[in-house]
């Protein structure tokens, strides 16, 4: 298909990626006349070629190119090779994603204020708070339609909530259907949901938000789009004062092109952003685009979580109905009384019996791992969503050596988990244990971490230039026509699922972008 | 995920349809090189969707000892006393859909030869305890491997072990749960309406 813009045109936005960042943020811009070419490396699936086989969906929509893993954390052992669980399809890992849709809480916003010098971590504030936020958070939900928000009622709970909700009730937390972005009634063209219980390997019913079917189209009706799939950003390249002028990608048939640009802005997710920053190191920014700091690619965090799955007395049929949609949210507050810094999340999770076996606990075989997975049809379970603590450490590099399919130098995640985040997890396992042996629980399982589903912080918000990749726009500081776009920009985790933050960030950014434009001052 | 391992999501042969013995064409046998056979157990929760209670499977590079020896050696690691032999059939398929490599086929072959080693001279003739003492002295092997991994990706991904373990399997063609039991449980008490509503 012929491209809509020229590839000379140096008056359009190039955005990269069109998950939940970039996705909103081509539609919000495309809204406000702005053209747009949207890269994306992936193809164009829908809710028609979406499939309910586990295996066969995660072939079709996850990013699976070569990526490497260092440090002490059990993903590296587990999934060396696939450090995280996101996809390369058009609308990104909202594609994937179950819904969950949470604000981050006042005091997370003001994460080194409130958790004070925890020593090893890179905490700082955000340069934003949450009254700042407050209204794009509110917008945010309109447009994804999340429940128990702008009169849309909650979910109905299915039987895994069930287990959740009176375990929960008898260990004194309270637990409700929560906040989803998913329709419990029609709404904006989309139906309800079916409850089929396949929303990680992409609605098929469209009841499930994703900018697949909500903001790319309707940035497509604007006539501003040009989306270009299957065209993988390698390097972002800037003129002689130092502003970006253009991104070189390959596209559908390998072939290198070249597109101009007013303004690039970067939401490929928090491993692919600053890898491409660091992969467009020039002889003026020797150590990568807008790394004068060195904080391009560190204070990766990933969210501690980890996994309870409880085999009941009864049948629970967990995979029947939304995968998550249960939230407990009494154990996100602050209370070093615990024994850590932050807080955490539970929330209702299942797999398939297709993918259990390789998650329960991964790599494990022998009769008893075998008579765990014979009471498949008895298990109950909950994931749990917890603040890790940033790390400079924890980082995505540049491979010295590896090579992806493009030639291009593969990215390296290095994590360690901290202290703090295993005193939050033990914590938190046992919480998931004593509300599932509340309810009759026969066995409990304590399942570690998967392959990372939130990737933030590797090119993170600070207020000041040396401590930081981004203001708190957005903008990296060093190159005013460069923006960050994604869960990269993150200055801290929080507890909540991110990315009802994401876009909320995403429709602040298209406002001060359009501005800045309009200003003329990029 | 083992993702450099084995193949995660396209097995061959239908499992749908286990190939009754009487349709095994003379010239399907003649190309094959190995042969696994069975019968479905008559309490298998599977039997009502299967065409026939009999079943074999041609295996294209694995010789028949080879093949029954990988089978056994699946069981070992994932033993499910009342799944039927016919799904673990369908590992030993898709490790010799691998085998066609011939580096695989070498590592497999001398995997055997190892098993049959450690357990006195016969994996197959051995007993649970035996053949469990010769897996775990071969954990960490390539082998082991390759055997663990395939099993984990195939053995639960069909619809004998989705009717054995209950699973339902897509759902998109059903409608859903929204109508089927999604929100059947019963033996605890319901939520109220605040923390989950009704559906609409
Ligand atoms: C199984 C699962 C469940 C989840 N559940 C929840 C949930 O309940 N709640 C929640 O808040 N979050 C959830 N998430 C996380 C959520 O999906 C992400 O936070 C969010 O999608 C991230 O948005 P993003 O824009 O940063 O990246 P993505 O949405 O991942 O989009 C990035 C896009 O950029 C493209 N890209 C990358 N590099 C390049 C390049 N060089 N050139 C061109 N294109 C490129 C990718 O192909 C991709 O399409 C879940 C994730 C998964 C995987
Ligand atoms: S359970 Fe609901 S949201 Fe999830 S895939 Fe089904 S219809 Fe979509």
């Amino acid at each position: 298909m012929a491209n809509k813009f020229d590839y000379s045109d140096a008056a359009v936005v190039v955005v990269i990626g069109s998950g939940a960042g970039g996705g909103t943020l081509a539609n919000e811009l495309c809204q406000r006349g702005v053209k747009v070419v949207l890269l994306e490396a992936g193809k164009r699936e829908s809710s028609a070629t979406f499939v309910n086989d586990e295996w066969a969906s995660f072939g079709q929509l996850a990013w699976l190119d070569k990526r490497t893993t260092s440090g002490s954390w059990r993903v590296a052992k587990d999934f060396g090779g696939l450090p995280a669980w996101i996809c390369k399809t058009v609308g990104g890992s909202t594609v994937h994603w179950a819904g969950a849709s949470l604000r981050i809480q006042p005091h997370e916003f003001k994460a080194r204020t409130t958790y004070g010098d925890v020593p090893g971590t890179s905490l700082q504030d955000w340069p934003l708070d949450y009254e700042e936020l407050a209204p794009y958070y509110a917008r945010a939900e309109d447009k994804m339609g999340v429940t128990r928000t702008n009169d849309i009622p909650g979910l109905p709970g299915n039987n895994n909530f069930k287990v959740f909700y009176n375990g929960a009730k008898k260990v004194g937390y309270s637990a409700s259907t929560g906040h989803m972005a998913i329709n419990s009634r029609p709404r904006a063209d989309r139906a309800s949901c079916l409850q089929l219980g396949f929303c990680f390997q992409g609605c098929k019913s469209g009841a499930k938000w994703s900018t697949l079917y909500t903001e790319v189209p309707a940035a497509e009706r604007t006539g501003n789009l040009d989306l270009r799939t299957q065209a993988h950003a390698a390097q972002i390249e800037h003129d002689a004062s130092g502003k970006v002028t253009g991104v070189v990608y390959f596209d559908a048939d390998g072939k290198r092109q070249r597109q101009r640009a007013r303004a690039v802005c970067v939401a490929g997710n928090s491993i692919e952003t600053p890898r491409l920053l660091l992969m467009s190191a020039s002889s003026r920014f020797k150590d990568g685009l807008a790394n004068s700091s060195g904080q391009v690619g560190r204070n990766y965090q990933r969210h501690l979580t980890g996994s309870v799955y409880a085999e009941m007395p009864e049948p629970v049929h967990m995979y029947r109905g939304t995968t998550m949609a249960g939230i407990i949210s009494e154990e996100a507050r602050f209370d070093t009384s615990r024994g850590f810094a932050g807080g955490y999340e539970l929330e209702t999770l299942s797999l398939g019996l297709p993918f259990m076996p390789a998650f329960l606990d991964p790599g494990a075989w022998g009769p008893e791992y075998a008579s765990a997975l014979d009471n498949y049809r008895f298990m109950a379970g909950l994931w749990i969503v917890g603040e890790d603590m940033p790390q400079a450490t924890n980082r995505v590099s540049l491979h010295a050596s590896e090579r992806d399919q493009w030639g291009l130098p593969v990215p390296n995640v290095h994590y360690d988990d901290h202290p703090n985040d295993i005193a939050m997890r033990t914590h938190a396992f046992s919480r998931g244990r004593a509300l599932y042996e509340a309810v009759g629980a026969k066995r409990v399982h304590y399942t570690p971490p998967y392959p990372s589903t939130h990737n933030l912080g590797t090119c993170r918000m600070s207020a000041n230039a040396r401590d930081g990749v981004v203001n708190k726009h957005g903008q990296a500081h060093d190159i005013k026509n460069l923006f960050i776009s994604d869960g990269s920009q993150f200055t801290t985790g929080a507890a909540e699922n991110p990315t009802l933050t994401i876009v909320s960030l995403a429709i602040r950014q298209a406002e001060f972008i359009a501005e800045q434009m309009t200003q003329r001052n990029i | 995920m083992q993702m450099s391992e084995t193949k995660l999501h396209d097995t061959e042969i239908s499992p749908e349809a286990p190939i009754a013995r009487g349709t095994v064409t003379r010239r399907g046998f003649l190309k094959a090189s190995g042969l696994l056979m069975g019968v479905l157990g008559t309490s298998s929760a599977f039997l009502s969707l299967a065409p026939s209670r009999a079943w074999a499977l041609e295996l294209a590079v694995l010789s028949d000892s080879q093949g029954k020896a990988l089978m056994a050696f699946s069981q070992t690691l994932y033993p499910h006393a009342t799944l039927d032999d016919a799904a673990y059939a369908l590992v030993v398929k898709a490790l010799d859909n691998s085998a066609a490599d011939k580096a695989t086929l070498k590592m497999l072959d001398e995997g055997v030869r190892t098993l049959d080693l450690l357990t006195g001279g016969s994996f197959l003739g051995a007993n649970a305890q035996t053949r469990l003492a010769a897996a775990r002295a071969m954990e960490g092997t390539p082998f082991f491997g390759a055997c663990r991994g395939t099993t984990v990706n195939n053995l639960y991904n069909n619809p004998i072990a989705f009717a054995h373990f209950g699973y339902q399997g897509s759902a998109w063609e059903h409608g859903g749960y929204k109508h089927r039991g999604f929100d059947d449980l019963i033996w605890l008490p319901n939520p109220p309406e605040s923390a989950s509503p009704a559906k609409d």
